[in-house]
């Protein structure tokens, strides 16, 4: 059971309209590995975080979470998607932190990261608050828990929807860009956050353009180019003794 | 319960709805227009850098907004002959609905006024314009491109506030529709017939709007 | 213009026109709360229903925008009767100032939810949520702060159409004041007295609007 791979990618294809944006994604990952995924824009790297958690719909392929087929069924031959209340349950099984934070600007960091633990997975209230206030510890964000998003700056609130992802106790967490929409200075303190959560063996995808980052906290680094894998393997082999030629020639466009 | 429709009474009377509606059209034109040019007017004092022009500008709006159309036509109407202005059923509601139209249209010209970028004022100086040719000239033209939206729901409005007319017995469609309900009793045919004629008459004067919007509208 | 004669007559029927007002703000606030709570549905639904639904309710709405409100009014007063719904006068015009109302909440909530980022709703599903908690604690919270201040236009909008109810017979208070000036011929002071009596309420609605804006916007 344990050999068994936690995410599995079979034959992923997805269409906006008439562009095919994944055109036959593969791949698996193991419980406790960090998995980047990097590429040109357009190659269909966050495409791929939002087919896994659901948001968006595909065409063909199937993605396997702990053994659970999501999102979709055969009936007769027949592809079918889900009824919204099984999405909802298939969702919940993983996390996910946006590029542009998305917190629920009514409510304080506290209650951002309780509503879901309170109105979806039907927590007592205290034990709620207890829970939320870990996780808010754990990302550094304790002390501003009763401040509202205008109130903090972009690195803050960041940590603060990892917190919110996090806190529902996710199998797999995936992280869309989470630093792209960030001010220079304030990158670092959510890729620290991000590395600490790794290093805790916290099954994690990320979507990320920070390579060193990349190098640093990932078991294997994913290539995207034009809808599928390019390549895939260990950050020596990725960054260093890369097999593609798309692979070289798009890394020769970046600083390591 | 069954209700028999019979709209033979009211096809019977159509030409009176078409005449009301025609009149309402009128109605609506002549007092936007006098509306129009007011609420310009009043946009500028508004906006002035004289504190009374400003008090002007502001005091009538917020009085006349908050106060209910109809209580104007009366007061046009039945109250002004009193201190020797003497109006027939026609002019005094033309008079009431452009007083009630320059409140709101003031508004829209001076949200308008206050969307046009303040450099371009600067700029037109800066070429030698005078005040008035820069206000004609730029700033104006540019304005009503920004109002269009808000001036075209406002329009609509203020021809649906035509049917008051009927209030002091203006034969537009409103008052013959009531007519024709009090004398033949089918009333939901009737009634029926008038919204769709009211219905219909937005969405022209919508459509037309609209196509001026396209017309005016700077390349993008 | 008699003054003396003028504030002899308000003294005397005060209490009218207090009765007056008293039934305007009974009309206003039943159309505003009834209009409102079915607007707010209306609304939810066009942006977020099922098509069939959607333009059913689509079509709804812009029909009855497309009618002026007296004749909603009297269109409800003729017809109520006829198709034997027992609704007295008074309540036919509420039913339609409610209807009136609406639609303008129905568009103005849908044009609130609209503005909503999408990225809220795709948070509050990584969450969990369903949709319908997703409507109650994430999007109305925040659509209903942005509607504030056109919801109250409406609210004053309503006030102000209360005034139609008096062309079928209810003794709301412009047909009160109207009954006094009959009696004394006093018109252009009552006019005046009656226009600036809603006024008042308008420009206390507007107030009220602005205290709660205040207290609920965030920080």
């Amino acid at each position: 059971m344990s050999t068994d791979p936690l995410l599995k990618i079979e034959s992923l294809h997805k269409s906006f309209g008439t562009v095919e944006v994944l055109k036959g994604v593969d791949f698996s990952m193991n419980q406790g590995e960090v998995i980047s995924i990097i590429g040109s824009s357009g190659s269909g790297k966050t495409t791929i975080l939002r087919c896994i958690n659901l948001l968006e719909e595909y065409q063909q392929g199937s993605v396997t979470l702990d053994g659970v087929v999501m999102g979709y069924k055969t009936d007769n031959n027949r592809r079918v998607r889900l009824p919204e209340s099984v999405l909802v349950k298939h969702r919940s099984m993983t996390g996910m932190a946006f590029q542009q934070f998305n917190l629920f600007p009514h409510m304080t960091a506290l209650r951002n990261v309780t509503l879901g633990l309170i109105k979806a997975l039907n927590m007592d209230k205290d034990e709620a608050i207890a829970t939320a206030e870990r996780w808010l510890e754990r990302v550094g964000m304790l002390a501003r828990k009763e401040h509202y998003p205008s109130q903090l700056s972009g690195g803050q609130q960041q940590r603060v929807a990892i917190a919110r992802a996090i806190a529902m106790n996710p199998r797999l967490m995936l992280f869309d860009e989470v630093t792209s929409a960030l001010d220079p200075e304030l990158v670092n303190e959510v890729l620290s956050v991000i590395k600490s959560l790794a290093t805790d063996g916290m099954t994690m995808l990320l979507v990320t353009h920070e390579m060193a980052f990349a190098a640093d906290v990932s078991n294997r680094i994913v290539f995207m180019n034009e809808g599928v894998v390019e390549e895939i393997g260990p950050p020596e082999q990725i960054f260093k003794a890369p097999k593609s030629e798309r692979l070289a020639s798009f890394l020769k466009g970046t600083t390591i | 319960m069954v209700y028999h429709f019979n709209f033979s009474a009211v096809w019977a009377s159509f030409d009176l709805l078409l005449y009301g509606l025609g009149l309402g059209f009128i109605l609506a034109l002549v007092a936007n227009t006098i509306g129009v040019g007011l609420g310009l007017i009043l946009a500028f004092l508004s906006i002035s850098p004289n504190r009374i022009y400003r008090l002007i500008g502001t005091s009538y709006v917020t009085f006349i907004r908050n106060t209910p159309i109809l209580v104007i036509i009366l007061t046009v109407y039945f109250a002004l002959p009193q201190i020797g202005i003497g109006l027939g059923k026609i002019e005094s509601f033309i008079v009431s609905l452009a007083v009630y139209a320059a409140a709101y249209l003031a508004e829209v010209f001076r949200a308008g006024l206050l969307s046009v970028p303040k450099g371009l004022h600067e700029a037109g100086m800066s070429v030698g314009l005078s005040r008035r040719q820069i206000k004609f000239n730029i700033i104006l033209p540019l304005m009503f491109r920004n109002v269009l939206p808000s001036l075209s729901n406002n329009l609509i409005s203020l021809f649906k506030d035509t049917s008051l007319a009927a209030a002091i017995a203006v034969p537009e469609l409103t008052f013959y529709a009531r007519k024709i309900n009090v004398e033949t009793f089918r009333v939901v045919e009737t009634w029926m017939v008038a919204s769709v004629l009211y219905v219909l008459a937005c969405y022209l004067i919508a459509s037309v709007l609209r196509r001026l919007e396209k017309t005016f509208a700077l390349p993008v | 213009m008699e003054p003396i004669l003028f504030f002899n007559e308000l003294l005397g029927s005060y209490g009218l026109i207090l009765k007056g007002i008293l039934m305007t703000v009974k009309i206003s606030v039943q159309a505003i709360i009834y209009g409102t709570a079915a607007g707010l549905i209306i609304g939810i639904i066009l942006e977020y229903g099922y098509p069939p639904l959607r333009y059913l309710f689509r079509f709804y709405v812009d029909f009855i925008r497309g009618i002026p409100v007296l004749v909603q009014i009297l269109a409800a007063y003729y017809i109520l009767s006829v198709i034997g719904i027992q609704l007295s006068t008074l309540g036919a015009g509420i039913l339609a100032l409610s209807i009136f109302c609406s639609s303008h909440v129905a568009e103005i909530t849908r044009g609130a939810l609209q503005a909503i980022p999408k990225g809220q709703i795709e948070a509050a599903k990584s969450i969990s949520l369903t949709f319908r908690k997703t409507v109650i604690y994430v999007l109305l919270p925040q659509a209903l702060r942005q509607m504030l201040p056109t919801w109250v236009n409406t609210a004053t909008e309503i006030v102000k159409a209360s005034t139609l109810l008096s062309i079928i017979g209810v003794t709301e208070l412009l047909m009160t004041i109207q009954q006094l000036i009959s009696r004394t011929f006093l018109s252009l002071e009552f006019y005046f007295l009656v226009g600036f009596i809603y006024f008042l309420i308008n420009f206390t609605i507007e107030r009220i609007g602005k205290g709660i804006e205040a207290k609920v916007t965030i920080a």
